[in-house]
């Protein structure tokens, strides 16, 4: 059957046969680095008009509805104008420093991605420490972000970027403790372990009520890792204009802006692959017919499912609650996600020693 | 006790987020629900609320009379001299004299639709009618009558 495993054996066996082996790799990581950054141009312009129209229905609202079909090309336009707008360099700004944050940025979102599995066999880089990989460089965004706001020589984005970094050096713990209650069970840092670990059922659905705890803990903090309201006091507009990224305009803002998009899929991604099996199509223990049904639905297509199931989640916690301050926010992580997740981690600790989960 | 408030708490919050994205889910899911209004596009079939407050009018029924006796209640509300009522004194048929109004003189370019006047009439004479589109080349044409040239006081309103 066809599939983009395939498609990627045959490049690397046509490369082994024409080239010696180290160029034939050479040329792999071009091809990979394109698509990557293909991936990147594309997902930029899906997730825009995807957040645009959704919180337009949300607000009862039509959303853009002018440029192309039901207005779906509005966001390539946007990105037209602003590769035409004028990159502006502050002159009290730290110019170094300032040019490079948005670049930052983006090579954090793009090292993300190289753990991620795709679909079966399909992945760049099955590292072995796949899950420390993520949170590990997940945060180095953050050193982005406070680059971004110190080099602007804006109280605004100083204060924005200031908020950043406290929120996710908070945030970061709970994420870490729920992302490790799947790794106890799998007993696998190695992403492709952890998928192949729910071939007879997702974790959410294989660890009881604990699991589901620790799933909806990551949600709420990687919504909060990725600076998305209800937790996006980094740049909440109404205290401080535009937080961190005030003073950047035309591509250098959408380096930004996409890298938030980027961060969303990403940490989506690895939720789809933790908690709801990733690739793996959705199986019920011994009910062989239904099995063998989602097995033709394609690998890929269950990964993009479930990864744009869980962004429209957090589309839906951007457009329906009120941003919090960052006292509440502070007291959220700190007085109830990372007490629950602590006691949640043992839970899970338990049934993994007892055998409790299926 | 703490730790069953701190449980009650946690629960609270989760619900009242749930209740808020149950009706955010609704409104995604129910697209008859849009209030938008596409406008020059649908120009012919606009719909306008209600108590959308365009500018005021004063209704006339088909004998060319209206409700209004003169009674500068709404230039009195009105709270920036919109209105100039000119009133001027009728001969009943009894031969006595009655105070009508000559002129309702309504400056369009002073009016903040407010309704302050309308709230004000004691003889429902005045309303805020649905247009809006106001716009005219010279500002002299803002200034108005309301009352229609030959009009009088329908009967029965004092």
């Amino acid at each position: 059957m066809w599939s983009l495993s395939d498609i990627t054996n045959s490049i690397q066996n046509a490369l082994n046969r024409a080239f010696n082996p180290t160029f034939a790799t050479l040329t792999e990581m071009v091809i990979v680095g394109i698509c990557v950054i293909g991936l990147f141009a594309v997902l930029g312009l899906i997730l825009v008009i995807m957040e645009r129209k959704v919180s337009a229905y949300m607000q009862v609202r039509l959303g853009p509805n002018r440029v192309g079909p039901k207005g779906m090309l509005q966001s390539l336009a946007d990105t037209l104008k602003l590769l035409l707008k004028e990159g502006l360099t502050p002159d009290g700004a730290d110019k170094f420093l300032f040019n490079l944050a948005p670049v930052i940025a983006m090579i954090a979102a793009m090292l993300l991605l190289a753990p991620i599995a795709f679909a079966k066999n399909f992945q760049i880089w099955d590292i072995n420490i796949g899950v420390l990989f993520i949170s590990a460089v997940s945060s180095i965004s953050v050193i982005s972000i406070l680059m971004a706001g110190w080099a602007s020589n804006n109280k605004y984005s100083l204060l924005g970027a200031m908020r950043s970094g406290a929120q996710i050096v908070s945030y970061e713990l709970s994420a870490g403790l729920s992302v490790l209650s799947v790794v106890i069970l799998v007993g696998s840092l190695k992403l492709s372990d952890i998928v192949q670990s729910q071939e007879n059922g997702w974790w959410i659905f294989k660890g009881h009520i604990p699991m589901i705890i620790s799933f909806v803990i990551f949600l709420v903090a990687v919504t909060a890792e990725t600076n998305r309201a209800p937790f996006d006091l980094a740049e909440a507009e109404s205290e401080l204009t535009a937080g961190f990224h005030t003073e950047y305009s035309g591509m250098k803002f959408a380096l930004f802006f996409l890298a938030e998009y980027v961060n969303v899929f990403i940490v989506c991604g690895v939720g789809a692959t933790l908690f709801l099996g990733g690739w793996m199509p959705l199986h019920i223990g011994n009910w062989h017919g239904f099995n063998h049904v989602m097995d033709f639905i394609p690998s890929s297509i269950w990964f993009f499912g479930k990864t744009f199931f869980l962004i429209f989640v957090i589309m839906w916690f951007r457009w329906t609650f009120p941003r919090l301050r960052i006292d509440q926010l502070l007291n959220l992580e700190w007085k109830y996600l990372l007490p629950i997740s602590m006691f949640n981690i043992l839970l899970v600790t338990l049934m993994a020693i007892m055998g409790w989960h299926f | 006790m703490f730790l069953k408030d701190y449980i009650k708490d946690v629960f609270g919050a989760v619900k009242s987020l749930l209740i808020g994205m149950r009706r955010t889910g609704y409104y995604f899911t129910h697209h008859k629900e849009i209030i938008t209004q596409q406008y020059p596009d649908n120009r012919d079939t606009l719909v306008l609320p209600e108590r959308f407050r365009g500018e005021v009018v004063m209704p006339h029924d088909e004998k060319n009379e209206h409700r209004c006796t003169g009674c500068t209640a709404c230039e009195l509300a009105c709270p920036n001299g919109t209105i100039k009522v000119i009133t001027k004194f009728d001969i009943t048929p009894e031969g006595k004299k009655k105070k009508a109004i000559d002129k309702l003189v309504y400056h369009l370019e002073l009016c903040t639709m407010c309704n302050l006047c309308i709230e004000a009439c004691p003889s429902d004479a005045i309303k805020m009618a649905q247009n809006f589109e106001h716009s005219v080349f010279d500002r002299s044409q803002l200034t108005k009558v309301l009352n229609k040239p030959g009009s009088k006081i329908m009967d029965g309103v004092e």
